[in-house]
């Protein structure tokens, strides 16, 4: 069968069960673009800017628990994808990005809208591929898809010359994927999950520390089961939030610098901490010596690289958390029930001290006064949805408040830019949610100025009619600096002041969404359920306390249990 | 911890950008480069092998040899500081060489078994192998003479024992 190289990109997509994809045209994808129109059943979502698509793609990702696929032309294009691969990268999101590229002949020479992707991609990709033969072009999407999604996953960027789609060649299945020097690790250690087993025997203050990698590889019901059997309190990094229920008793609510007082004093005093698909980044550990500096620590996960790196580890297990979660269970249940759950008074007693520190310090925030708190509107948001909905954010104290007050009860339902800390992620972020999860109710959680950095995707929203609700909690400023400059600069609110913003009800209007805004507390919950209950996409503007701060807060490079409460 | 040098041999896919991302990984994570020597192998044109030395504490070199192995084009990583091996550096050095000078020069180039591989009016080429000591050595011996440039391919190394396994 002879196919252009463009109709072999497409096939190849599909072929990965991949059932949309988020692009923008332009002249090196011309022929790509040609080739998708008379394609039926790969739908493409137009974006208003490329970043957008990448976003998207990342969030279909999650949502679905799939690869996402972006395709974007070349020269701008794919510079404009940089950011949106890099937020990939640092939250291991499994993204293949198809960027156009000049004809083989002009490479090198500078040509219109030329730019050497796959060299300013390498560090900010799992791996990338200019394609030069078409022979090769099945074979090199097949791994790039083979890549994204196994081991860590990560974004794979294919660079592909506008010669190489418009030529034909008689197609071949590339056949399985078998890469010699690309083995990712999946069966653990069994020592080492032996040890783990007279490690929670012996613990008297257990806790466990779930992260990303539990999203990533399913293993939600595995923590959960390992949690329970073990009466072992639970918290999570920010990308691990809804991998434990939120509404479970044993839940201790979100570790690090804006983490609740008794996740944080639980990781200071414990004795053992089991981490499971986590990486200490610098947000969570705060001060490292002061890091669970009482703790013998168990590090499970795929990525040889996560070990040793930030922490530490007293028993590290390289390997698939959900395949590691499984063994240690079904070795734990073949133990003495009362062995592994710990001596029942000493266990008592560390859940005692934990409701301690949860009572000296709960989360908390004031609303007795006329202006709406910020954390109001999403302890609101949280009591009007159920846990199927699926909730992006922006980045800043949006994102915190959202990760503090809105309880997830499961996986792959918050999706945030957690790593790289992008704003402009949630807008088309929730683009890319609602349409891996047309059914769901998908909700973007922005900040006044976050939502301006990509608030041209809400015309993508409404022209590829997946309609998405906006909460804009508009303080005036960007909030998390202000809250930096207050605490740490004296006040000085240097170019964070944005009392010039635009119109928002206005701008959902321009676009044919529908906007709405309250100041008011005691309209908050109505503008909510109306905004929520609408059809088509809504942006409901809440004019927030201005100055208000996200506490408790470690400051940077302090001890995660020296916090500011409120 | 202090630290030390350390000498690895990396067989990768001997493909266009593959040092790219190897010199990337290095200067993104600011981990330090002392010599690098790449070429393809005999054994299988389709791979190259980079003898590297560098420089970090156990810390850094593990993550070093981790950050390796999770690129893709790299097969395999072998640190050779703690085994046997045999290593040595090729040195090209361009020295003044006057008449009067040439005996003198002649007598150390014998001493250090290395050999003059270009002579011109007013000066020689002279080619030398060995361990970085032996080359320190020389080029400290014939600095009173004038030495006019050199060039030197960084280290490159074998494992004695055995072969280092191509999977």
């Amino acid at each position: 069968m002879k196919l252009k190289g463009a109709e072999i990109l497409i096939k190849m997509i599909k072929d990965q069960g991949v059932d949309t994809i988020f692009g923008y045209p332009g002249g090196a994808v011309i022929d790509i673009y040609d080739a998708l129109d008379h394609t039926t059943d790969l739908r493409h979502i137009l974006v208003r800017h490329e970043q957008g698509a990448v976003h998207a793609a990342d969030a279909y990702s999650r949502a679905k628990g799939t690869v996402g696929v972006a395709l974007v032309t070349s020269g701008p294009g794919a510079t404009n994808t940089v950011t949106g691969i890099a937020s990939a990268y640092m939250d291991s999101i499994p993204i293949v990005v198809f960027t156009g590229q000049v004809p083989t002949a002009l490479i090198g020479n500078d040509a219109f809208q030329e730019v050497d992707i796959v060299g300013i991609t390498r560090p900010c990709t799992k791996h990338n591929y200019l394609v030069k033969d078409i022979t090769k072009l099945a074979r090199t999407i097949k791994e790039a898809f083979h890549i994204a999604k196994s081991g860590r996953p990560g974004p794979v960027l294919v660079d592909l010359p506008k010669d190489i789609m418009a030529a034909t060649v008689e197609f071949e299945d590339p056949g399985d994927i078998d890469l010699k020097s690309y083995k990712p690790t999946y069966n653990p250690n069994m020592k080492q999950i032996t040890k783990v087993v007279e490690l929670i025997k012996s613990a008297k203050r257990p806790v466990i520390f779930s992260g990303g990698g539990v999203v990533l590889s399913k293993a939600s019901e595995e923590l959960t089961k390992l949690a329970r059997m073990t009466n072992s309190p639970v918290t999570a990094s920010l990308m691990g939030l809804g991998t434990f229920p939120g509404s479970d008793p044993l839940w201790l609510g979100m570790l690090g610098m804006h983490g609740t007082y008794r996740a944080n004093m639980s990781i200071s005093h414990c004795d053992l901490m089991i981490a499971v698909g986590v990486r200490f980044d610098d947000r969570v550990t705060g001060r490292k010596d002061k890091f669970a500096s009482e703790a013998k620590i168990v590090q499970i996960d795929i990525d040889p690289t996560s070990i040793h790196k930030n922490v530490e580890a007293t028993c590290p297990i390289v390997g698939d958390c959900k395949n590691t979660l499984e063994i240690l269970n079904s070795m734990l249940e073949s133990e003495n029930p009362s062995d592994i759950s710990g001596n029942p008074q000493e266990r008592q007693t560390w859940l005692d001290q934990i409701s301690q520190w949860r009572a000296t310090s709960p989360q908390r925030y004031d609303q007795t006064t006329t202006v709406i708190k910020p954390q109001y509107v999403i302890d609101r948001l949280h009591k009007l949805t159920d846990k199927n909905t699926i909730i992006t954010t922006e980045v800043g104290q949006n994102q915190m408040w959202t990760a503090q007050y809105y309880h997830f009860e499961r996986p792959n339902h918050f999706i945030t830019s957690g790593g790289l800390g992008v704003m402009g992620f949630g807008l088309p972020a929730a683009i890319g949610a609602k349409a891996a999860c047309p059914d769901k109710l998908v909700v973007c959680v922005a900040g006044d100025g976050s939502i301006q950095m990509n608030s041209q995707e809400l015309m993508t929203a409404i022209e590829a009619n997946l309609p998405v609700k906006i909460v804009i909690l508009n303080n005036r400023y960007l909030g998390m600096v202000r809250q930096w400059q207050e605490l740490f600069y004296d006040k000085r609110y240097s170019f964070t002041n944005m009392e010039m913003s635009p119109d928002f009800v206005k701008l959902a209007e321009a676009y044919g969404a529908t906007g709405m805004r309250t100041d008011k507390v005691d309209q908050v919950e109505a503008v909510l359920k109306k905004g929520l209950a609408c059809e088509g996409t809504v942006i409901m503007e809440f004019i927030v306390d201005r100055e208000e701060c996200v506490y408790p807060m470690v400051p940077a490079g302090g001890a995660i249990s020296e916090m500011i409460l409120v | 911890m202090s630290s030390q040098k350390y000498i690895l041999s990396i067989l990768v896919d001997n493909e266009p950008g593959v040092l790219s991302r190897i010199a990337g990984l290095f200067s993104g994570r600011g981990y330090n480069i002392e010599s690098l020597s790449v070429a393809q192998t005999a054994e299988n044109s389709a791979l190259s092998r980079i003898t590297m030395v560098t420089i970090g504490d156990d810390h850094i070199i593990e993550q070093i040899t981790k950050q390796l192995h999770k690129l893709i084009n790299v097969i395999t990583v072998n640190d050779l500081t703690e085994k046997q091996y045999v290593h040595r550096e090729l040195m090209l050095i361009k020295v003044n060489a006057k008449p009067e000078q040439r005996a003198e020069i002649l007598r150390i180039v014998d001493i250090f078994r290395c050999r003059v591989v270009d002579v011109g009016h007013e000066h020689y080429i002279i080619e030398v192998s060995g361990d970085e000591g032996k080359l320190e050595a020389l080029i400290d011996l014939l600095r009173p003479v004038g030495i006019i440039e050199t060039a030197r391919t960084g280290l490159i190394a074998l494992t004695r024992e055995k072969r280092i396994k191509i999977k």
